[in-house]
């Protein structure tokens, strides 16, 4: 379950504290010497990039919060803080209507 | 202050339509925008995208944004005509001064704050020694700001 989650999360896994506290074989077996991949503290992409205006017209900057399925990435996994998802998430449906983004993919 | 009020306004022009045809659908909105004391402040053309599901039985479309300043009546009055047009497939409008306003005032917030922290600790070369003992340079700058 703990490597499944690992591969969900790109380099952004959450709760890494605790993970990598609980580190047996399996674990290691499975990634052991990207650990430090996981310590990483989360932070959120448009905080650091100052990115204060989430525009719902820039499809390059909301690709990547909609995954496969076309659904909104959470921010446990995506790590945006509340401020920013909150606009993320009024951009992607914003962007939705547009037909820029796909309300749904199969 | 009901002029300050800044729109975007999108719309999806079919992929039909001639060059002539969406020249003539900006004049429209322009005349109207005119009409009823608005300004427009620009206009972009994306061209022909893709999109990104089918809307009716079309596949891509000529994408135009107009920015402009007006009252509600106005984007109604627009709304309403793009409605009607066949040639536009979908429209969107979205005022955006006050999250505009929102960004610029947390902009500003934010300048005056690394202000007052330089000010008060002028002296300290920080940035080199956290800098040594991590190698992840990019989280102590977010740190450190």
């Amino acid at each position: 379950m703990n490597d499944e989650k690992r591969a969900g999360g790109p380099g952004k896994g959450r709760g890494a504290g605790s993970r990598s506290g609980n580190g047996r074989g399996g674990n290691d077996k499975a990634g052991g010497p990207r650990r430090s991949m996981f310590r990483r503290r989360k932070v959120c992409k448009f905080c650091t990039d100052k990115v204060d205006y989430i525009d719902y017209k820039d499809v390059r900057l909301l690709g990547p919060f909609v995954p496969e399925r076309a659904k909104i990435l959470p921010r446990r996994i995506s790590g945006v803080c509340a401020m920013h998802q909150r606009k993320l998430q009024t951009a992607i449906k914003r962007a939705r209507q547009l037909a820029l983004l796909p309300y749904l993919t199969d | 202050m009901s002029q300050a009020r800044l729109y975007e306004l999108v719309y999806i022009v079919s992929p039909d339509a001639t060059d002539q045809d969406i020249a003539d659908l900006h004049t429209q909105v322009e005349s109207i925008i005119a009409r009823l004391g608005g300004e427009m402040v620009r206009t972009e053309n994306w061209g022909r995208r893709k999109l990104a599901y089918r809307i009716g039985k079309h596949r891509e479309g000529t994408y135009v944004l107009e920015v402009f300043h007006g009252t509600g009546e106005l984007t109604k009055e627009l709304d309403r005509r793009l409605k009607v047009s066949d040639l536009v497939i979908r429209q969107l409008i979205v005022r955006v001064d006050e999250e505009l306003r929102v960004a610029e005032r947390t902009r500003s917030r934010r300048a005056a704050n690394a202000q007052k922290r330089n000010d008060r600790r002028p002296p300290r070369p920080a940035a080199d020694g956290v800098g040594d003992a991590d190698p992840d340079n990019d989280d102590d700058d977010e740190a450190e700001a």
